[in-house]
């Protein structure tokens, strides 16, 4: 062990030297030299700025690990321990009371809200959605789902083409486009899960891409890149537009004046319904064998088959009911956006979710909300930094992964304690 | 019978740019056992460095073709090559020893950032570079001809000649002896004295360099690009590197090679809207029937 105290100068200021010399090589073409047509323009003072950033944070992070505090962080850091926190047998979650009122508030939101607000908190729940999907494949069974977009992608066009061919409305396409998506995921997910985790990756990264070809280039079926319409919900088959294809329309059956925001309305409410359905079904398979199984699998795939688990049956079954998930939430993009085309379903869709998955914590439920929400509502008030928002989800996951891989809030799991009498 | 020797022609030289770009994602898949999601992005920036090198080496009065191209290479080469060291040092050495799900999300996220960052530094519409070469031989076939532009000549040469050099490197010099030893077993060659992660450093550097090598070629060819290029480009070349057998240099090479030829072939007889669907199709379908690829080795996985 080094035991020198004190911080070397000298060695810092090299270091931010070097550190300046491979800004200035790496950042130097691209930032510097502005390309227009077969000509450039130079930009000097970007570069500056750049260069000067990464030598002046070189040389910040230089000394503060010489430092006593930067010592203590680092020391800290590679002790940490990763894994599930225990709680105490006789702990009492807070979430008892504080459940209640969020499903209170969840469900005044669409009374007191305006419109523009009602949109994007259904945008976040849809996303919510995709995260509990994403994160029983990827949290939970440690499947690296690099596909999920053509789960999300089944379900939307399944409403869409549904509507269109077969005449099925929303009502009918939800569970239809959850099964949809669970025999596409059990079709991909049979040949393929008994490969490691790298493979897994890209396969089902190419197989999210084939979903989107085939959508862009099938024009017959799919009508390509112009998209598809696709049908409001109804409520017990009243309609939510100004004039109803049968029937009476919602405002004339309650005498109320037309305003677009009653179909917002209604999307939020069940939308919100079938997002407290997931997770208490989340929330229960945890905690029964097959999410014990998941998470077993998880941590050691070989120790979990020599006990006898039958490794592609767990896994599949983790695929299926998180592909469902996404299929469900493809139904709900599709009615909320009321058309879908081939450019919702790109891979930074997939890398999206995924990141909502890890900022949120591998298997934590509360985690993936908060990120949801989070990831999509941000974007939404930061208008002015639209352009920057690809760039924020791509080093936040670089430093989550070297920071906090275990996501920002840690899975808990109740702790056990012997009865008294029991023998020991 | 003139369209299949055409496209004979044009997936030769689409195969020998996949092999060049598969040997970056073969040489880091074998010695730390990950997939660099980010090379396809390395190899999108290389084409940026391409346009600017030329559009420089143009200002400063250089007209001739062959100073340009090899001022294009040098500078692209060394330029990528940095980008190469500077994302394994920043986003992978300080995960070295995490699971493997950690990486691979720390190199998405990798990838994204080289994507977002050129598109805000260059802007997000599409990018070209003048013809530098023109002309062809053409070759009279039955009722049609066959046309091989100077371009691709240029193209497999130098696409041989780098792999050329790659194979003597690894082969002959005291680097290449390194890399394959910590290659076959990183802690038994870090005992016997090798700085094995200035040598996973160097793999990277080296494997930029080779998709440097594909972006001033595909460059020069195709004229056109923008900071979306390397996302389909990089899966494809990783499926001719999973083709090969991942983890082999020979392999990656062959692997490039098919691929070019059956997805040219594809797209001149069946239809070209759906050739990349093929290229991914035959991807999954080589994982799941032969995951060690053409001339890998089978893994086994250890407790």
């Amino acid at each position: 062990m080094n035991q020198q105290t004190g911080v070397n100068f000298g060695a810092s200021i090299k270091d931010a030297v070097i550190a300046g010399l491979l800004a200035l090589i790496v950042f130097g073409p691209i930032v510097g030299v502005l390309l227009d047509g077969y000509d450039f323009s130079a930009r000097p003072g970007d570069l500056a700025t750049i260069v000067a950033v990464v030598m002046f944070g070189r040389f910040v992070i230089s000394i503060f690990v010489q430092s006593d505090v930067g010592r203590k962080f680092l020391y800290r850091h590679a002790m940490k321990e990763d894994g599930v926190t225990v709680t105490a047998p006789d702990y009492k979650s807070k979430m008892y009371y504080i459940l209640p009122i969020v499903i209170v508030i969840g469900l005044l939101v669409p009374f007191v809200a305006t419109k523009y607000i009602l949109t994007v908190v259904i945008l976040g729940l849809i996303y919510v959605l995709l995260g509990l999907g994403l994160n029983i494949v990827v949290g939970l069974a440690g499947l690296l789902d690099l596909g999920f977009v053509g789960f999300y992608a089944i379900g939307a066009y399944g409403l869409a083409l549904g509507y269109e061919y077969l005449g099925l409305g929303f009502w009918s396409m939800l569970p239809i486009a959850a099964v949809m998506a669970a025999i596409a995921g059990a079709i991909l997910g049979f040949p393929v899960l008994r490969m490691h985790g790298d493979y897994l990756a890209i396969v089902t990264l190419g197989f999210g891409e084939i979903i989107r070809l085939v959508l862009t280039n099938w024009t017959e079926f799919t009508h390509g890149p112009n998209g598809v319409s696709a049908p409001l919900p109804t409520l017990f088959g009243l309609e939510f537009q100004r004039r109803s294809r049968e029937g009476t329309p919602f405002h004339e059956f309650f005498g109320l004046p037309f305003d677009s925001a009653y179909k917002y309305m209604f999307v939020y409410l069940i939308l919100f319904v079938v997002v407290l359905a997931v997770l208490y079904v989340k929330h229960r398979l945890t905690r029964m064998p097959i999410g014990r199984a998941w998470e077993a699998l998880r941590e050691d795939e070989i120790a979990c088959r020599s006990l006898g688990l039958n490794h592609v049956l767990v896994k599949l079954s983790a695929f299926m009911l998180g592909a469902s998930t996404g299929g469900i939430a493809g139904v709900f993009f599709a009615t909320y956006q009321g058309f879908v085309n081939p450019s919702s379903f790109t891979f930074f869709e997939s890398a999206l979710i995924l990141a909502i998955v890890v900022l949120g914590g591998m298997g934590s439920t509360l985690g993936v909300v908060i990120a949801a929400f989070v990831l999509t509502v941000m974007p939404e008030m930061l208008r002015e930094f639209a352009d920057y928002r690809v760039l924020m989800f791509g080093i936040l996951m670089v430093v989550m992964m070297i920071w906090k891989p275990r996501g920002l809030v840690r899975v808990t799991r109740k702790g056990f304690a012997t009865r008294k009498g029991a023998v020991k | 019978m003139d369209i299949v020797l055409q496209q004979l022609v044009n997936g030769l030289t689409l195969g020998s740019v996949y092999g060049l770009i598969a040997i970056g994602y073969t040489m880091v898949y074998g010695i730390i056992g990950m997939i660099n999601f980010a090379h396809g992005d390395v190899y999108m920036v290389s084409s940026y460095l391409t346009a600017i090198a030329i559009a420089l080496l143009t200002f400063f009065g250089f007209e001739s073709f062959p100073i340009i191209i090899f001022g294009t290479l040098i500078f692209t080469i060394i330029v990528t090559g940095a980008y190469g060291w500077v994302i394994e040092r920043v986003a992978y050495r300080p995960l070295r020893n995490s699971s493997r799900l950690s990486i691979l999300i720390s190199a998405i996220g990798m990838s994204l950032i080289l994507q977002n960052y050129v598109q805000i530094s260059q802007g997000a519409r599409q990018q070209g570079i003048p013809t530098l070469l023109s002309g062809a031989i053409r070759f009279e076939v039955g009722d049609g001809f066959v046309q091989i532009t100077y371009m691709k000549l240029f193209i497999l040469f130098a696409a041989f000649l780098g792999m050329g050099i790659l194979t003597y490197i690894i082969q002959k010099t005291k680097l290449g002896r390194m890399c394959r030893a910590t290659q076959q077993d990183r802690k038994m060659a870090s005992i016997l004295g090798i700085n094995t992660d200035r040598i996973i450093s160097s793999v990277f550097v080296i494997g930029a360099a080779m998709a440097a090598l594909a972006g001033v070629l595909v460059t020069l060819d195709y004229g056109a690009f923008d900071f979306y290029v390397g996302f389909i480009i990089g899966i494809k070349a990783f499926t001719a590197a999973v083709l090969g057998g991942i983890g082999s240099l020979p392999g990656a090479m062959l692997g490039g090679l098919i691929l070019g030829l059956s997805e040219a072939l594809f797209a001149g007889l069946i239809s070209s809207d759906y050739k990349d669907v093929f290229s991914f199709s035959l991807l999954v379908v080589i994982l799941i029937f032969r995951p060690s690829g053409l001339l890998g080795k089978p893994e086994v996985e250890k407790v």
